[in-house]
């Protein structure tokens, strides 16, 4: 076997910014007629109300749009993404694996919101975005993922590529809020 | 900035779409029939009204989906937002 090692692309793991642990995602897409079906099949029911998460053991499924997911498996277990495509079988969907493309951060703490609100337009109260709520957004001008994990906790998925823009912009917004 | 009803997700930041022309213009179904004209009409010619106006409206940067607006030119306010395939909304004047 192979070890997988994924270098990240985070400088720091310093206050209430810290890198997420490498994981397993999947872009799925299917019709809204077989997402019944396709949940059976995954073992996850795909949320279906805008902008809501649904967590199953180790796997989450985000939704991104009406015939769009984000899936999530925190193990990283390797054929994570075959396997899927291997129940998947016959469904008239598409399954793309999308690991290596985009890393985590995970914002914790009192002034989560602060922090995050340095760059995201959104309402980030907690009223307006409770837990469980996940959004495509823009943090300054990178397109991200974010994802309300406990009242004080957020996830935020970016592209690789931007990773380390984000990260410096959180970090100074950190320091003066 | 300009707050944004998306049909799928509710209010977004402006930052968040991108402008997609004039809305309700239909692909001719067999372009080959279409003198040329007809063609210049479909691919160039649209409408610059002082007022409302339906325009497509793509949330790029969330649910990714295509919607329409109807938007009054002269003050910049969205006046009603509908998914694709939706005839545009009557809206009291």
């Amino acid at each position: 076997m192979f070890e997988t090692r994924i270098a990240s692309p985070f400088s720091g793991e310093s206050g209430a910014i810290t890198a997420v642990a490498p994981l397993g995602r999947a872009v799925l897409r299917c019709r809204e007629a077989d997402i019944g079906r396709v949940s059976d099949k995954l073992g996850l029911a795909l949320p279906q109300a805008a902008c809501r998460s649904e967590s199953n053991g180790p796997n989450s499924a985000l939704w991104l749009g009406p015939d769009e997911w984000l899936l999530l498996n925190a193990d990283m277990q390797d054929g994570w993404v075959p396997g899927l495509a291997a129940r998947l079988d016959g469904e008239l969907c598409s399954l793309v694996d999308v690991s290596h493309r985009q890393v985590a951060l995970s914002i914790d703490g009192e002034r989560a919101e602060e922090i995050l609100a340095s760059g995201c337009a959104l309402n980030l109260s907690l009223r307006a975005f409770p837990v469980g709520m996940c959004t495509r957004t823009m943090y300054a001008r990178a397109e991200i993922v974010l994802w309300r994990t406990g009242p004080r906790s957020f996830y935020l998925d970016v592209w690789r590529s931007f990773a380390r823009y984000v990260e410096a912009l959180l970090r100074e917004a950190e320091s003066e809020v | 900035m300009l707050i944004i009803p998306c049909p799928y997700c509710g209010e977004r930041p402006e930052l968040e779409f991108s402008y997609g022309g004039q809305a309700h213009i239909d692909r001719p179904l067999a372009p080959t029939d279409l003198n040329d004209e007809e063609w210049n009409e479909y691919l160039y010619v649209r409408a610059n009204p002082k007022g409302r106006h339906a325009e497509r409206w793509r949330h790029i940067h969330g649910c990714a989906r295509f919607f329409n607006a109807v938007r009054d030119t002269r003050t910049d306010h969205i006046l009603a937002t509908y998914k694709v395939g939706e005839p545009a909304p009557e809206i009291p004047a």
